[in-house]
């Protein structure tokens, strides 16, 4: 399997599975950690982040060896591929813009299934996150920490007692731990709400970002929920702060919605079919109006405003129509405004088929 | 750069964190005393948390100079000082945290409220710790070494380098064997 192969299949995190997958999309959770014996990423020279890379790479090698990781896990030297595979990567959420857009020897490591993957030399030397679809935190922890053993196992990481895992960022320190759930919420941005629970999210320490997290906007109505602080706290105390309150929003999300359904059913199903509308008749379609007119369609499928198309089909669209992935998709080089067209005829194709994803339908 | 308050250069670089969030302040050294003093009323209204646990460590009137001879302090292993942390928000080396831990711990009670680790602890122990923070250090003038054809020296770190080196993976390997003998 390769990277190409990937572009087809679709993630873990597409499948539209799992508890309360409606409105939750995945749940992931990201460890930051340094090896012991190299300085942070910002004081390294060439040859430190070579030779990171090449500890790390023999690392993953021998895990593979001995059965503990799949032997069909992708390595990538992140610097070495091409620019529209490296934006793949961010698209499919396997890779960060930071480290598709850094220098030196860095690496990605994916698990065919992408329900894992690492970052070699991002922010710190190895970042690595588990992805599930729905909301699955409990799981994905222990699968996480399962991994975590493994590597070290290997690898001798920064540690110090007193301050946990070390990190090049004072935010991460301790125990470098990232929980987020990625949830769909256009009912609490139609109704004008979503402000207000961010505000009180904030006041309980915890961050929300868009669809590409950091600076990313809230394209498509998908919002991050995770944990802000990462010291004084267990991990599973950590992870269950993000846990209990996703429950809360989601039950947010549903209220504005029968609210909507109840107050103003005609004006919603008018909206939701005038995206369906857009999305299956346009000629070209930025990507920007492709995320706001799916996430209509996306809640219509979910209020039974539509009833042909299936929620795994929608959160595949969100990805395969993002700009890498059509380039990778459709095997050629595009431009805006030829992506703009090309978008618009993948949508055509997949949204007026009876059998979605039928590439021989147009 | 200029100061923010007035017209003077500014020469301090400060981030202050308003609920979690950093906010960068570039100050001339009288703007920046002015700032921190928590005397001074105006800066009472505005003293964020970190320049007020700060300015509490040191004497009104040598606040800045104080803080000027801190933030040029470099950590022995990585060479970056704190003024080069304050600027990137990035540390350089593990050491930092032991070398800079007075600095540090109001940064880290404002962004986490704790400053101590109750979580996941490596099986592995990490009595290697100095060794490896040796291994950063001796790496580093190995290169500056080099850099100035000191190719004696050089070799000379090289080898020390490699002494450590063997004797860790000796020790790992030992740590192995035993973790597996006990498994078995």
């Amino acid at each position: 399997m390769q990277l190409d192969d990937l572009a087809s299949s679709s993630g873990e995190w597409l499948k539209g599975t799992g508890p309360e997958s409606d409105i939750v999309i995945s749940s992931r959770i990201r460890l930051a950690r340094n090896l012991a014996d190299f300085p942070f990423m910002s004081r390294t020279t060439e040859a430190d982040r070579a030779e990171i890379e090449k500890t790390l790479h023999s690392h993953v090698t021998a895990l593979q060896e001995s059965g503990k990781f799949p032997r069909e896990t992708l390595y990538f030297n992140v610097g070495e591929l091409e620019e529209v595979d490296r934006q793949f990567l961010v698209e499919r959420q396997l890779i960060s813009r930071e480290q598709a857009e850094g220098e030196g020897a860095r690496a990605a490591v994916i698990d065919p299934s992408e329900r894992f993957s690492v970052m070699i030399n991002e922010e710190d030397h190895l970042r690595f996150q588990v992805m599930h679809s729905g909301l699955d935190l409990g799981s994905t922890w222990q699968q996480i920490n399962e991994l975590d053993d493994l590597i070290e196992e290997q690898a001798t990481y920064a540690f110090s007692n007193k301050l946990g895992y070390l990190t090049a960022c004072p935010t991460n320190v301790g125990t470098g731990v990232r929980v987020s759930v990625m949830l769909h919420l256009p009912a609490l941005v139609i109704t004008r709400q979503i402000e207000k629970v961010f505000k009180s999210l904030q006041k309980i320490n915890l961050a929300v970002r868009g669809l590409y997290g950091e600076g990313s906007q809230a394209m498509g109505d998908f919002y991050q929920i995770s944990n802000q602080i990462t010291l004084g706290l267990t991990e599973e105390e950590l992870t269950k702060k993000v846990a209990d309150v996703v429950p809360v929003l989601i039950d947010y999300e549903r209220q504005a919605r029968e609210f909507l359904v109840r107050e103003s059913h005609d004006t919603l199903h008018d909206r939701v079919s005038r995206a369906y509308g857009i999305l299956r008749t346009a000629q070209t379609i930025s990507s920007e109006e492709t995320m706001h007119l799916l996430s209509s369609v996306r809640m219509g499928i979910n209020l039974g405003l539509i009833s042909e198309l299936e929620i795994p089909t929608i959160n595949k669209l969100f990805i395969h129509t993002q700009p890498a992935h059509l380039q990778k998709l459709s095997g050629v080089e595009l431009d805006k405004s030829d992506r703009d067209v090309e978008r618009a005829t993948y949508l055509r194709r997949n949204l007026n088929s009876n059998k979605p994803g039928d590439p021989t339908q147009n | 750069m200029q100061c923010q308050r007035c017209e003077r250069d500014a020469t301090f670089h400060i981030t202050d964190l308003v609920d979690g969030k950093p906010n960068e302040l570039h100050l001339c050294e009288q703007c920046a005393q002015t700032f921190l003093s928590p005397s001074d009323e105006e800066a009472a209204e505005v003293m964020p948390a970190m320049a007020g646990l700060l300015a509490q460590h040191l004497a009104v009137g040598e606040t800045a100079d104080q803080l000027a001879r801190l933030d040029q302090r470099a950590c022995p292993i990585c060479s970056i000082t704190f003024l080069e942390f304050r600027k990137q928000g990035r540390l350089g080396c593990p050491h930092d945290y032991v070398f800079f831990a007075e600095e540090l711990e109001p940064l880290l009670l404002n962004i986490h409220d704790q400053t101590h680790h109750i979580g996941k602890v490596p099986k592995r122990c990490s009595q290697g710790a100095d060794q490896q923070t040796q291994l950063i250090r001796l790496r580093r003038e190995m290169k500056e070494a080099i850099a100035t054809e000191n190719y004696e020296q050089a070799s000379q770190l090289r080898d020390e380098i490699h002494g450590i080196e063997d004797q860790s993976q000796t020790t790992d390997s030992q740590t192995t064997d035993s973790q597996t003998k006990g498994e078995a």
